[in-house]
């Protein structure tokens, strides 16, 4: 790693003051995807600002007919949350699946979502169940947020504070995972909520999340594995590389709708 | 140069870091703890987990400075003052779970966190996706589920299928 200066603030606007007044400053929260880049020197910030110590930002709540997630609030403490385990038990166990044991103890769904890293679990679930982004400033919805792979409607220094996830009705999430990594080679995250029914992609596209417009409409008409097994998908908007080619992630998609269909809950 | 104040093994220490430095390396440099180890350094290995507040990390991954205040325990920490062993680092040698020795303090440290979390116990499934984060070049993972088995009963207090089929 190179070195960099260290900073551990206490509130919101002291941590996005660091981070506006120095574009080179980077936030880290559970560090699970900046260490390893730091690591390989792929990144060189002029100071980490540590946001651990800014007590608001953790913690998972309902609030009506919405789950409130903190930025700061871990992987394995969604998967172990009561609250989220009985409103949305499919974001519940897509957060048990993320990485390992260590990493579900030290990453973050505000970390994750920041990045946005075209593999990452948590931005289909949010585009499927129509969830919102809370930052520092604004409120911004999972489509305008996720703007392609690992970018974001983030401005400079903008932090995410918090995700508003509206309870669905019915959900289920299914992934294929890269035998080594464990990455996401194709995960399909079906929901049927407030903001009606939807389907959205990660892993596969080659420019990040996305949403399968013709799956909607199939389980929209009848929400059956039957209706999503017929919706092929072209492989020219999917990600090809040495773990397999974007046939192969085309071919996962529809494989990923029918048991995340199959196993919504 | 940043100060760190934590609790590792139960002592408390105030170590001078570079921002940079890692958890293991304050581990291992600084204190000498040379129980975790350090295996592939990309987070992937599991060598060099530790327990933080309770939870097991890597600590190649996570930044000594993030440690201010917290409460580590190494594969050090856990045997008795008078050298009896942990119930888990008492399975391991029982079952023979490990063959080289190098992924061992890991697999222990997670093993317990692993268990510890499960206070209805494990089946042999839960044992191995639970190990997840933790490889063996040996390829000794069958002796470490049984050893795993084994402690939990002992750690909760009972005995499992898996560990009266291993006897």
């Amino acid at each position: 790693m190179y070195e960099f200066a260290y900073h551990k603030p206490s509130s919101v606007a002291d941590a996005v003051k660091l981070l506006s007044a120095d574009p080179e400053a980077r936030p880290i929260s559970g560090g699970m995807t900046l260490l390893p880049a730091l690591k390989l020197r792929l990144n060189k910030p002029s100071s980490v600002v540590d946001l651990s110590g800014i007590a608001e930002l953790k913690g998972v709540r309902r609030d009506g007919a919405k789950i409130v997630v903190g930025a700061l609030t871990r992987h394995y403490d969604i998967a172990a949350s009561a609250e989220i385990k009985a409103a949305i038990p499919a974001l519940a166990w897509m957060a048990s699946t993320i990485g390992d044991t260590q990493v579900r103890n030290r990453g973050t769904m505000g970390g994750s979502v920041a990045n946005n890293d075209p593999s990452a679990d948590y931005p289909a679930a949010l585009l499927a169940l129509g969830g919102t982004i809370q930052t520092d400033r604004r409120t911004i919805s999972a489509d305008d947020f996720f703007t392609g792979m690992f970018s974001t409607a983030l401005e400079m220094g903008e932090l995410v504070t918090a995700i508003h996830i509206p309870v669905p009705e019915k959900a289920g999430y299914a992934k294929m995972k890269n035998p080594a990594s464990r990455y996401s080679m194709a995960g399909v995250f079906v929901a049927k909520g407030p903001a009606g029914v939807r389907v959205a992609v990660n892993g596969a596209g080659a420019n990040g999340v996305f949403r399968v417009a013709q799956m909607e409409a199939a389980l929209a008409a009848n929400w059956s594995v039957d209706a999503v097994a017929g919706v092929k998908l072209d492989a020219s908007g999917m990600n090809g590389d040495i773990h397999g080619s974007a046939e192969y992630r085309a071919h996962l998609v529809t494989v990923m709708a029918k048991r995340a269909v199959a196993n919504a809950g | 140069m940043p100060q760190v104040t934590l609790t590792v093994n139960g002592s408390t220490h105030t170590v001078e870091v570079e921002a940079r430095t890692l958890l293991v390396e304050l581990l291992r440099e600084k204190l000498r703890l040379t129980g975790t180890h350090v295996g592939c350094d990309t987070s992937q290995c599991g060598a060099c987990v530790v327990h933080m507040g309770g939870d097991s990390i890597k600590s190649c991954t996570i930044l000594a400075v993030q440690c201010e205040g917290a409460d580590v325990t190494t594969i050090e920490g856990l045997a008795a003052a008078d050298g009896t062993l942990h119930p888990m680092q008492e399975a391991f040698r029982e079952y023979h779970a490990l063959q080289c020795g190098f992924c061992t303090p890991g697999m222990v440290m997670s093993a317990i966190d692993l268990v510890n979390k499960h206070p209805a116990g494990l089946t042999e499934q839960e044992i191995r996706e639970g190990l997840e984060g933790n490889l063996c070049r040996c390829t000794g993972y069958h002796n470490i589920v049984k050893a795993i088995a084994a402690a939990a009963d002992v750690m909760h207090g009972k005995r499992s299928e898996l560990a009266r089929a291993a006897e």
